[in-house]
């Protein structure tokens, strides 16, 4: 199976990353594999859904006419209408309220919040309405909703519109959280949330959406799901574990291969589900490389890290590591604008480097 | 043979009395009851709307004795709640609805079954009317496994088919009602949505957004506040610059509604829901109504009114005195036969709240139950991290 390596300028336009290919051996001679970026990937994913299922349908702020506003949803209102790709007005907690209704009456909706900042402003029915609903009601009431949507930094939108909101939701019982990294991830991921009979939050990246990914036929079947709550090894390697989820993933495997010209392996695991994490994957590794860094780009108190880091702590994989773990976020502060400032913000691939140098005392 | 039938069951009557033994009144064909009646019901205030419901409603007697019934019940159980919790079984948050059954009663007489409602806190009367029964609405209350949620939801958590509770959130059920009401429509099945708040609730910034959004997708949904002038503590007058809430839809048809009179509730609903069905999108009602109790149980509600003028609804504006006046004068039913769904009500009661009260609570075992819907079972962390537990759909 060929490996892929995605090469990420960081901090730069994703739009002029380079895809470069390595191949452990021959592929099978009639695999087809085709470039889609994380935006298609999406697109794609969300097409074939509401074609299969009728009652899922798409509302949000400029899905419909503009095709979205980071155009995810281009071409879905021109080939399904008024009635299935909803615009909305600028009313999250209206919309975002009107579409956990719906999911209880039978509907299947897809409710894109154009970032998750703005979900802020509807939280209460995310958290309240759908995912406490099957809980309180005993099993009388399920929800089965997607709330989906760029999530955390973006580039020089600053502070209010930068936030990550993995922790936030990842805290609540009764969601499913989801982080998807490559386009493989967005459309297996995002099939089986809007499959899934439960809310499940669905954490986009802007930067990630233009950023293409090779597609073997098996991932472009209309039936290709990945499963919510497993992780993925996307490098092997023995000498350090790294664990995280979204875009970050690609700065880890940069660093990776910077690190293993100095004879250093990485081991990357992309998480591509918060809640219900994959604690498993991440112990099984850390009980191979015996040590432990994760990286994230939301903030670090109370964070994804700081989960992992308590669950090992807690866990089996304990007695094995050799160095105590540690995390690697987002500067604990409000987004900048100036693009030096916001570079400085968030880890880079020195700084998964220097980090993990740290933890292997080279 | 009319004459000798009546004369018949007089005795048959007399004599119950005497031994104490029951005796079935069912009376339909050969008592002397009226088997209808019309009366007059206050004209409804418009916004926006050419015409109201009409000035005069048309009752049978069977309506009469099932909202009777329905009413009594409502009232008998929200009062036997009172006691369970003083005596410290019911605990948490309990907000009851005596005083305010003729809405639920004739909004239910408006609609069927097979549309939807969704509404706040103040539940239980609703639980009852859309299928719930009395055992497990008040073993949700006693929180045991009999309950309508198992004893998981409580007191603000109840939900039967088509109904979607019992929200804790103020407000935050509307823009969900609206949801049902699109669901409605996209569907096609021809039903629509009832959707409740309260005069507090009408502030609430959701609450417009969802008027915006029902009215411009024209979604089959009645929005109705139960005006009952107190947002907990909080007069009308002191929380909202207009308290025409009738009109707070704005660009929504809407019209006001005598909330004590069962029979105005009912008729305004059956316009309502015929504006709805129709296609012309959502309506708002509001319905005058005044709830006995305070807020919540820990609220003993004479704070901020005076016990005059609870004293003075119950007496002038009861709405079970109303219908029972209303039938008793017009020859629908008899004192003894009302008084016997009274011994059969408080029968019922008192069974419930037996069961609510022995059945035990709920098992442990279904502690971390119900995250997910169609799901494997899946661990759930304890208190600590030695302890898993088990978790299934």
């Amino acid at each position: 199976m060929a490996s892929l390596r995605c090469f990420l300028r960081s901090g730069k336009n994703a739009v002029t990353a380079v895809l470069r290919r390595e191949f452990h051996g021959t592929p099978p001679a009639a695999v087809q594999y085709i470039g889609v970026t994380v935006r298609d990937a999406l697109n794609q994913a969300m097409d074939e859904e509401l074609e299969r299922d009728e009652r899922v349908f798409l509302l949000g702020e400029e899905v419909a006419q503009y095709d979205g506003a980071y155009k995810v949803s281009r071409g879905l209102w021109k080939k399904y209408g008024d009635k299935r790709i909803i615009d909305t007005p600028i009313t999250e907690m209206g919309f975002a309220g009107i579409a956990v209704g719906a999911a209880m009456a039978g509907l299947r909706p897809i409710c894109e919040f154009m970032t998750f900042n703005f979900s802020m402003q509807a939280i209460d029915q995310v958290i309240n309405s759908a995912a406490k609903t099957y809980y309180m009601s005993a099993g009388l009431q399920s929800v089965p909703i997607v709330f989906r949507g760029p999530n955390g930094s973006s580039a020089g939108v600053a502070a209010q519109h930068s936030q990550c909101f993995a922790a936030w939701y990842g805290h609540c019982p009764g969601l499913k959280v989801v982080s998807p990294w490559s386009a493989e991830d967005a459309r297996g991921l995002l099939k089986s949330a809007i499959r899934d009979d439960n809310p499940v939050v669905f954490l986009e990246n802007e930067l990630m959406y233009g950023v293409p990914f090779e597609m073997s036929e098996e991932v472009q079947s209309k039936d290709f799901l990945i499963p919510i709550g497993k992780a993925k090894i996307e490098r092997q390697g023995n000498h350090i574990t790294l664990v995280s989820h979204s875009r970050m993933i690609s700065l880890c495997l940069d660093a990776a291969a910077v690190l293993a010209k100095e004879g250093i392996e990485c081991e990357v695991i992309n998480m591509r589900t918060i809640r219900p994490l994959d604690a498993e994957a991440i112990e099984t590794s850390i009980m191979k490389t015996n040590h432990l860094v994760t990286v994230e780009g939301g903030w670090p108190q109370f964070g994804i890290g700081a989960e992992i880091l308590a669950r090992i702590m807690e866990g089996p994989a304990f007695n094995y590591l050799d160095a105590p773990a540690v995390r690697v976020t987002g500067v604990d502060i409000p987004m900048p604008y100036a693009k030096n400032l916001e570079d400085n913000s968030i880890p880079q691939i020195k700084d998964i480097i220097f980090s993990v140098k740290k933890t292997l005392n080279v | 043979m009319r004459k000798m039938l009546t004369i018949i069951s007089n005795i048959l009557r007399g004599s119950a009395s005497r031994n104490g033994a029951r005796v079935v009144v069912s009376a339909r064909t050969y008592a002397d009851f009226t088997p209808q009646a019309t009366f007059d019901i206050k004209k409804c205030d418009l916004h926006k709307l050419e015409e109201g419901p009409p000035l005069q409603a048309v009752l049978s007697r069977e309506e009469g004795l099932q909202y009777y019934r329905t009413m009594q019940t409502m009232r008998r159980m929200e009062l036997k709640a009172d006691q369970l919790y003083k005596q410290k079984i019911i605990r948490g948050f309990c907000h009851l609805y005596d005083g305010q059954e003729a809405c639920a009663v004739g909004i239910e007489a408006g609609i069927n079954l097979s549309d939807h409602l969704i509404t706040a806190y103040r539940a239980h009367g609703y639980t009852l009317t859309r299928g719930g029964t009395v055992r497990e609405i008040m073993a949700e209350l006693t929180g045991r496994r009999g309950g309508i949620a198992k004893g998981k939801g409580g007191s603000m958590h109840m939900y039967t088919k088509h109904f979607y509770g019992g929200n804790g959130i103020v407000g935050a059920q509307v823009p969900l009602g609206a949801g049902v009401a699109l669901a409605c429509k996209y569907l096609g099945k021809n039903e629509l949505c009832v959707c409740l708040y309260g005069d507090g609730a009408a502030n609430q910034g959701q609450i417009f957004e969802t008027y915006n959004m029902a009215s411009l997708w024209k979604l089959p949904c009645i929005f109705i506040c139960e005006n009952n002038k107190y947002g907990m503590g909080t007069s009308v007058e002191r929380a909202a610059a207009s308290t025409d809430y009738y009109k707070r839809g704005d660009f929504i048809p809407g019209l006001r509604v005598d909330g004590m009179d069962v029979l105005c509730v009912r008729e305004a609903t059956k316009l309502a829901a015929e504006h709805c069905r129709s296609g012309k999108g959502p309506i708002l009602m509001e319905l005058q109504t005044y709830r006995y109790h305070g807020h919540s149980m820990s609220d003993p509600g004479v704070s901020y009114r005076t016990r005059d003028e609870i004293q003075e609804v119950r007496s002038k504006s009861d709405p079970i005195s109303m219908l029972k006046d209303r039938m008793l004068s017009n020859n629908m039913a008899s004192v003894e036969e009302l008084k016997e769904i009274d011994v059969e009500v408080r029968k019922e009661i008192e069974d419930a709240a037996q069961f609510a009260t022995t059945d035990p609570e709920p098992p442990l075992d279904d502690l971390c139950n119900h995250i997910f819907y169609n799901d494997p079972p899946m661990e759930v962390r304890g208190t600590n991290p030695w302890t898993k537990l088990k978790s299934v759909s």
